[in-house]
């Protein structure tokens, strides 16, 4: 009895295609949406994760201050000092790297031609801790970090904006008021998944950076690598402890520094991309719904449309619940009909738009199941109504149906 | 002797309640034999209509009793009469009513679908049952590719394709011409002859009513005059 409804409802769909076509437009417009949004957020998300794994996940980052939202200043909270790091390096054990980081935004001018970016002062472990590759030249040696000496190692954006063709190492670059040579180049990163160029750098010893550029010896950031076999959990104890002791914060008060491990940011991050693909996917879902209740539509006046067809069925020995089913299953065949459509539709657009969001592209079966599914259940809810209608009909006032 | 295929004693039938009620049938009583050709004549109003539905088993009667090979119909639910309809009946309606867009094939397979034929025994049926109405070659032709006349041995096709013992017309002729109307009477008349199908006809053309062995005429939703025309054929029905 179903395969015959199913056999009914089919020839029904084949007879009116182009019916069917609009019928189903509503759902396949929903089950694109959901999947695409829900499969580029995704996308996004895996990108976000897999940046800041790039980074390590051994990572420690300190910053002064620590809530941002009112009754607490976080500029006001006190820098940190190069000591700082000598203090983590010679205290806190299971550290690989206590790297010291302050930045100055500059303007760049080399042959001619100059270009906006920002400077880096750091040490020599600041390569290692970030996983850079050196393209060409060297990084600064023990001597020149000491001296505050004027070079440089650049990233791949400033040298294609500044030198053009040309080899960098050997260079001369202006900043501000002093000179500085181009030691290395550091090997492209790309850009990354917040849509930042990571390659648009200049880094130099911090104390060159201090004297010559900010002018104080303040530490904007402290970047902590610790070491593998090292737990995670009892470096940053340690080390909020000792920062804590060493900027007098008594016991019961708040701490006016911030240590972010690389996988709570990266748990941030990707709690946030989550919570947009939730909604996007919500109000996509919305639209899923729009689209079952067009079903609804066009299978009521598909219903008295065929009021003489349903009597014809009924005359001839059609049951109410063979009726009942031949619309049922009309309903649910295009609306499932739909749900693959919209599933091949998404495939195309995700792929698309993860290729242009510069996110990678992951199937999810999980969604595209949900989305089918959900398809089908629409097709069941908003087919019932009509067919229900078709099959209670008095076949006599429906074979007198014009 | 068994019960003759249709028993009808006392049959009434009234649409609406109080003062505005209408009454179509005001006790009819009919038997009708097995292998019978009955045409069922009247003015328009007579309860012709009511009459057909009620032994159609689309309708049910407000009173009396209408016993279908002993089986009271009156008292089957609404799916029953369906399957009562499904194995013992054929319609064939003045507006032919086939499904547009579907072919002459498929018109005629669609009962067959509703009894749960299997495809290839659905195709063989339907092309024998368009070959006995003379429309072989026309299996894959839409109604509206048909004349009238055409359509309407594609609905005696769909009536017949189950092996109905009762073949119900409901104005058969009304939508053609006098040859056509000839070439549809001369198709029934021969399906009773040949293969013992019992016929009811409603019609109010006195040229297609000489078709039938007996007429029946209807007024004022009583029978007025029940005539024979040729004898009865003799306990026949076995199919």
């Amino acid at each position: 009895m179903i395969w015959n409804a199913l056999l009914l409802a089919l020839r029904e769909i084949r007879r009116n295609l182009m019916r069917s076509f609009l019928t189903i437009l509503g759902i396949v417009i929903g089950v694109s949406a959901v999947i695409t949004m829900v499969t580029l957020g995704n996308g996004a998300t895996q990108a976000v994760s897999d940046q800041i794994a790039s980074l390590g996940s051994n990572l420690l980052i300190i910053r002064p201050g620590q809530h941002l939202g009112p009754g607490r200043d976080s500029a006001g909270a006190a820098q940190f000092k190069v000591a700082d790091a000598e203090a983590l390096r010679n205290q806190v054990s299971g550290l690989a790297a206590v790297v010291p980081v302050s930045s100055k935004s500059v303007t760049l001018v080399a042959m001619s031609r100059n270009w906006s970016s920002g400077v880096t002062g750091t040490s020599r472990d600041w390569f290692a801790t970030g996983k850079w590759q050196i393209a060409g030249g060297r990084i600064f040696n023990e001597a020149e970090e000491r001296a505050g000496a004027a070079v440089c190692v650049i990233g791949d954006t400033i040298r294609r904006e500044l030198f053009g063709g040309q080899d960098p190492v050997g260079q001369q670059i202006r900043v501000k008021q002093f000179s500085c040579e181009v030691i290395g180049l550091l090997a492209s990163k790309g850009q990354s998944t917040m849509g930042n160029d990571q390659d648009d750098l200049v880094v130099m010893p911090l104390r060159t950076v201090q004297r010559r550029l900010t002018g104080s010896v303040d530490v904007a950031t402290l970047m902590v690598s610790v070491r593998d076999d090292a737990s995670m959990d009892t470096a940053k104890d340690q080390v909020t402890w000792l920062m804590r002791e060493r900027r007098h914060i008594g016991p019961g008060d708040n701490d006016d520094f911030a240590v972010m491990d690389t996988r709570q940011i990266a748990e941030t991050l990707s709690g946030t991309t989550k919570v947009m693909t939730g909604l996007l996917g919500a109000v996509a879902a919305v639209s899923l719904l729009v689209g079952g209740i067009g079903i609804m539509n066009i299978m009521l006046v598909s219903v008295t449309e065929r009021t003489r067809e349903i009597g014809i069925r009924l005359a001839i020995g059609a049951l109410e619940r063979e009726v009942l089913l031949q619309f049922l299953i009309e309903a649910v065949a295009l609306a499932s009909l739909g749900g693959i459509v919209g599933i091949v539709l998404a495939t195309l657009a995700s792929i698309g738009g993860a290729a242009l969001m510069h996110v990678p592209y992951l199937f999810n079966p999980a969604i595209n199941l949900l989305s089918f599914g959900f398809s089908a259940a629409i097709g069941v809810l908003f087919g019932y109504v009509p067919a229900r209608r078709a099959a209670r009909l008095d076949p006599i006032e429906a074979l007198r149906h014009e | 002797m068994s019960e003759a295929l249709i028993v009808l004693s006392g049959v009434t039938r009234s649409f609406g309640s109080g003062a505005a009620a209408f009454q179509a049938l005001r006790g009819v009583d009919l038997t009708i034999e097995e292998g019978d050709f009955v045409a069922i004549m009247g003015p328009s109003g007579s309860g012709k209509s009511s009459l057909m539905n009620i032994l159609g088993c689309l309708d049910t009667p407000s009173g009396g009793s209408y016993r279908f090979r002993g089986l009271a119909v009156e008292s089957l639910s609404r799916d029953q009469r369906a399957m009562l309809r499904r194995h013992a009946l054929g319609f064939v309606f003045q507006g032919f009513n086939l499904l547009a867009r579907t072919s002459a094939q498929e018109n005629v397979e669609l009962p067959l679908l509703y009894r749960g034929e299997p495809a290839a025994r659905r195709h063989e049926l339907a092309r024998a049952a368009l070959a006995s109405v003379g429309l072989s070659g026309w299996e894959h032709h839409t109604p509206a590719e048909l004349s009238g006349g055409q359509q309407q041995r594609v609905a005696i096709a769909r009536a017949l394709v189950t092996g109905p013992s009762l073949l119900l017309a409901d104005e058969p002729t009304g939508n053609l011409d006098t040859e056509r109307s000839r070439e549809i009477m001369d198709l029934l008349a021969g399906l009773n002859r040949e293969q013992g199908i019992t016929v009811l006809m409603v019609t109010h053309e006195p040229d297609m009513a000489d078709y039938a062995h007996r007429i029946v005429r209807l007024v004022d939703g009583r029978i007025a005059s029940d005539m024979r025309k040729a004898a009865a054929p003799a306990e026949e029905g076995a199919r």
